[in-house]
């Protein structure tokens, strides 16, 4: 009894974080403020609810394979949310207009790439 | 109230109205870059819907599909950022 209530809190705190990203995706003025509350609010969206799939099955081998998935996702999620965004930035795509900080405003990402281009020769 | 009827009317409504607002911003997307967030965002509300389902069916082979939905939403994140800096390097 108490673990189907603690199985129905988590699944529902997932599904409301999920819905939180989907809001800030559709909601957010920029992209970089949509690739932030994306990565952020979905990855502990489904981590709450693989956890609630942990306390449900209680098994060993179907654990082992859930934190595994939840580690490669918290791992990964960053990782790719950092891809995208640096190549975003280089091709140019700007900041929304009431943005505080730009650290990479003084960056020179094109010397950079020429130099790897004459590497490359 | 048990765990699938708890799951079935109220969690999985929640996932699909976030599906449906994360499709349109998929199709109303301005540029190629906001479409990538929001089809990274689709596949990790998909690992959620499959966490869901495995859950209401009492199977869990569904979460294996989830390790491999995990690893093609990361690769194909990385695929298309690379995909777009080359791009943009040649066009210089």
């Amino acid at each position: 009894m108490i673990q189907d209530i603690v199985i129905m809190v988590l699944c529902t705190l997932g599904a409301i974080f999920i819905l939180i990203a989907a809001l800030g995706i559709s909601r957010m003025p920029d992209f970089y403020t949509r690739l932030s509350v994306t990565v952020k609010a979905s990855t502990m969206g489904v981590g709450f609810i693989l956890l609630a799939a942990i306390i449900y099955f209680m098994e060993f081998s179907i654990s082992t394979k859930i934190i595994a998935i939840i580690f490669f996702l918290y791992i990964t999620s960053p990782v790719a949310a950092f891809m995208i965004s640096n190549t975003a930035y280089k091709t140019g795509i700007k900041l929304w207009d009431q943005s505080v900080v730009d650290e990479l405003k003084d960056a020179d990402f094109n010397k950079n790439n020429e130099d790897s281009n004459s590497e490359e020769h | 109230m048990s765990v699938q009827n708890y799951l079935l009317y109220v969690v999985t409504p929640i996932i699909a109205l976030a599906f449906i607002i994360i499709i349109v911003r998929f199709l109303k997307g301005p540029r190629m870059y906001d479409r990538i967030v929001a089809m990274d965002l689709l596949i990790t509300s998909g690992l959620g819907l499959i966490g869901v389902f495995s859950i209401y069916f009492n199977d869990s082979v569904f979460l294996d599909v989830a390790t491999v939905m995990a690893v093609i939403g990361f690769l194909s994140t990385i695929a298309f950022a690379y995909y777009l800096d080359k791009e943009d390097i040649k066009r210089k």
